[in-house]
């Protein structure tokens, strides 16, 4: 959903009629291509809040589905990276975290649950809250950050600010890029193009992907966030595998370069290192898991505390739980609807799984705007 | 009532409030008369040739005072209100029960009851019995106001009667007295130009009914539950689809801004100045003019049509596309709280 109030700025970015122009180009290059389904992946919750509120796949061709991957960093936070927030706080620690972070369950508890027994977790709204905190108290506080890298910068501006000596992170960040890896060898995905986050790209540059588009051949689309940039994107894309191009293109030029923001790439890579690490639902994506290089351990909850998971993990599945499908809603293997627990068992009062629990999850959005997209006979 | 104890989503005037009546009163309380069992805006009862319509309702709001009224406004705007949505519109009398806790300041007691005889005065209706008690403090928070009314009606507007073709007409701007309220209880700081829009609606709603007669098929107010709530209770008890027109739907901008910031859609939120008019097509545009030559529906407009498909389901139409609206569950509650 765009943010702030709507000015004429924006508003240039939501004409019904250039949006019409939009999904005819759609429609006819979908027919072009001859095949069905034609599949495109965008990886961003943003993009998916877009495309749900707008009501956009209402318009699109039958024949073309566009999916959600792995673009809500709370839902692919692993249950071990739960366990540790959990632990921590039940020890005694002062957690700071984002509002999604508190319902995402863990192996056998979730932060509000640790909340409820009377361990201190706060909400904060950025990574400067959390150091506010830290700065007012004379305790530990541990800021549980999560996020993909537009996020982690923001917490490696925190720790290079020289924070206080009571503060320290524990870091669930990832990094999207190889998530993109992941999906793309999945044989059963089928995606034949990508849409990339435009947030992500200001920092990282479009450049980041051309390695990526090349090696899988497949068209990489950077997208911006309004109803038209989605649109104008899946056009381009459409496009480029139309005549068998596989670069990248850049449909946010307003925000987006080549390059990206140099600073904020110098400061993320100083603070963290890409590791390999389970991503919820998904398995261990190799440099998927931002953690805080060795240099800056004394500000690393992992290394500052002894962070004692064993009496979490002992609990056993429960039978809901098994039902859920967030692992394969989150690579696009299945959607939403698909899930026998969706809007029955499974709501936002009572999350099963985590795409039901944070505001980027695909559950979450889908149920949010009226629970199906596809609206099909009613014209 | 998943645990068995009444949950704040009970009393939000969505699915679960539905139900919740349902199960305990209406098939708990046996026969009853026309009203309860169409879980209408207020009862009417058959009296000679006409409708002795009687409605009643209980006004709890956290802060007491806000920008654009106070729970003394509300309490009388709101029973109005309900009574002029089943089509009567001449109040004849109001009842006003007070429940009040000890250490109540009597000043802001008299700011309230200033404030009633106002809203009294604006939709030409009197207070002709009341009660008060006083609980201890702690035992309730701060005042609780209770009014009825009752009015006469020649025709009774159901919230049932949309058929397929019907145009719906909102009377004004939506979501304003959610988000006033929202702002002050949650020290937003974004007050600015939001206020409450409760006002009586008698008077707008004699317009409406004189320039469209028994060609208006449903009437309801927008309150708890916003107006997602209001269209899907009148689409199901029509058994319509109702197709809303996102363009055309009167929204403030500061409401727009507030609701783009909190996370919080104005069609979810509460209205306590606005009807939902539904109106065979052909007297809509009629019915829209005499609306607009009102002080209190300058802003009116029509914003959706009921259709076949999809009985009980509000469509939205963003311009963009088509999806579903939500209904909402539970505490609206802003993403920053």
């Amino acid at each position: 959903m765009s943010t702030g109030p709507s000015g004429a700025g924006e508003l240039k970015f939501r004409d019904p009629a250039r949006a019409r122009e939009l999904t005819t180009a759609i429609a006819r290059l979908v027919e072009e291509l001859g095949r069905a389904p034609v599949t495109l992946m965008h990886v961003c919750g943003t993009h998916e809040q877009a495309i749900a509120r707008f009501g956009l796949r209402a318009s699109l061709p039958a024949a073309l589905r566009v999916i959600m991957g792995p673009g809500c960093p709370v839902c692919v936070t692993d249950l071990g990276e739960v366990d540790e927030g959990v632990a921590l706080a039940l020890q005694g620690v002062r957690i700071a975290t984002y509002g999604d972070m508190l319902k995402l369950p863990g192996s056998s508890k979730s932060l509000a649950d640790a909340q409820a027994e009377g361990a201190r977790v706060e909400v904060v709204y950025s990574a400067t809250q959390a150091v506010e905190l830290a700065r007012t108290s004379d305790e530990p506080v541990v800021f549980f950050a999560s996020g993909f890298e537009t996020t982690a910068v923001t917490t490696a501006a925190i720790v290079l600010s020289g924070p206080p000596a009571n503060f320290s992170v524990l870091s669930a960040h990832k990094y999207v890029p190889p998530a993109m890896e992941a999906v793309a060898r999945l044989p059963e995905a089928r995606v034949e193009g990508f849409l990339a986050a435009g947030h992500a790209a200001v920092i990282t540059g479009y450049g980041l992907f051309e390695d990526f588009a090349r090696r899988h051949r497949t068209p990489v689309v950077v997208a911006g966030f309004e109803p038209l940039d989605i649109l104008a994107a899946l056009v381009k894309l459409l496009e480029m595998i139309r005549h068998g191009e596989h670069g990248v293109a850049n449909a946010y030029p307003r925000c987006v370069t080549r390059e990206g923001n140099r600073r904020a790439q110098e400061s993320l890579w100083r603070v963290f290192e890409a590791v390999d690490g389970p991503w919820r639902g998904i398995g261990v994506i190799p440099d998927g898991n931002l953690q805080l290089r060795k240099e800056w351990a004394a500000l690393d909850a992992r290394h500052r505390f002894r962070i004692d998971v064993s009496g979490l993990q002992q609990a056993a599945q429960s039978e809901l739980s098994r039902r859920c499908l967030c692992g394969k809603i989150m690579v696009g293997l299945v959607e939403p609807t698909d899930c026998p627990l969706f809007g029955r068992e499974c709501l936002p009062d009572s999350p099963v799984g985590a795409c039901m629990v944070s505001s980027e999850g695909t559950c979450k959005i889908w149920h949010q705007y009226g629970g199906r997209p596809d609206l099909g006979g009613t014209a | 009532m998943s645990d068995g104890r009444i949950a704040q989503k009970h009393g939000a005037g969505g699915p679960a409030m539905r139900a919740l009546i349902e199960s305990v009163f209406v098939t708990g309380l046996g026969p009853v008369g026309a009203g309860l069992s169409a879980m209408d805006d207020g009862a009417a009862i058959p009296v000679g040739d006409r409708f002795l319509v009687l409605t009643t309702d209980s006004y709890v709001i956290k802060p007491l005072f806000f920008p654009g009224g106070d729970i003394g406004r509300l309490a009388i705007c709101g029973t109005i209100n309900d009574l002029s949505m089943m089509g009567a519109t001449e109040p004849l009398g109001l009842t006003c029960a007070v429940i009040i806790e000890a250490g109540f300041a009597i000043a802001d007691l008299e700011r309230i009851r200033d404030s009633m005889r106002v809203a009294c005065a604006e939709a030409g209706a009197t207070i002709v019995t009341g009660d008060t008690k006083v609980m201890g403090r702690g035992e309730l928070d701060g005042m609780v106001i209770n009014t009825a009314g009752v009015a006469f009606a020649s025709t009774v507007v159901p919230d049932s009667g949309l058929r397929v073709g019907d145009r719906i007409i909102v009377t004004g701007s939506v979501g304003d007295h959610g988000f006033a309220v929202m702002a002050v209880r949650h020290k937003l700081q974004l007050e600015g130009a939001l206020a409450s829009d409760v006002a009586p609606l008698n008077g707008l709603v004699r317009t409406a009914l004189a320039a469209g007669g028994d060609r208006i098929s449903a009437m309801k107010d927008p309150t708890r539950g916003g107006l997602s709530s209001t269209l899907h209770e009148m689409a199901a008890k029509g058994h319509v689809g109702i197709v809303l027109d996102e363009a055309s739907l009167p929204v403030r901008p500061e409401v727009r801004a507030a609701s783009e910031l909190l996370g919080i859609d104005p069609l979810h939120v509460a209205n306590e100045g606005k009807a939902v008019i539904g109106v065979r097509a052909d007297a809509a545009d009629g019915v829209l003019q005499a609306l607009q030559a009102h002080a209190l529906g300058r802003d009116a407009a029509i914003v959706g049509t009921c259709v076949a498909e999809r009985p009980g389901s509000v469509i939205l139409d963003t311009g963009f596309g088509r999806r579903l609206l939500a209904e909402p569950e539970g505490e609206l509650l802003p993403r920053i709280c």
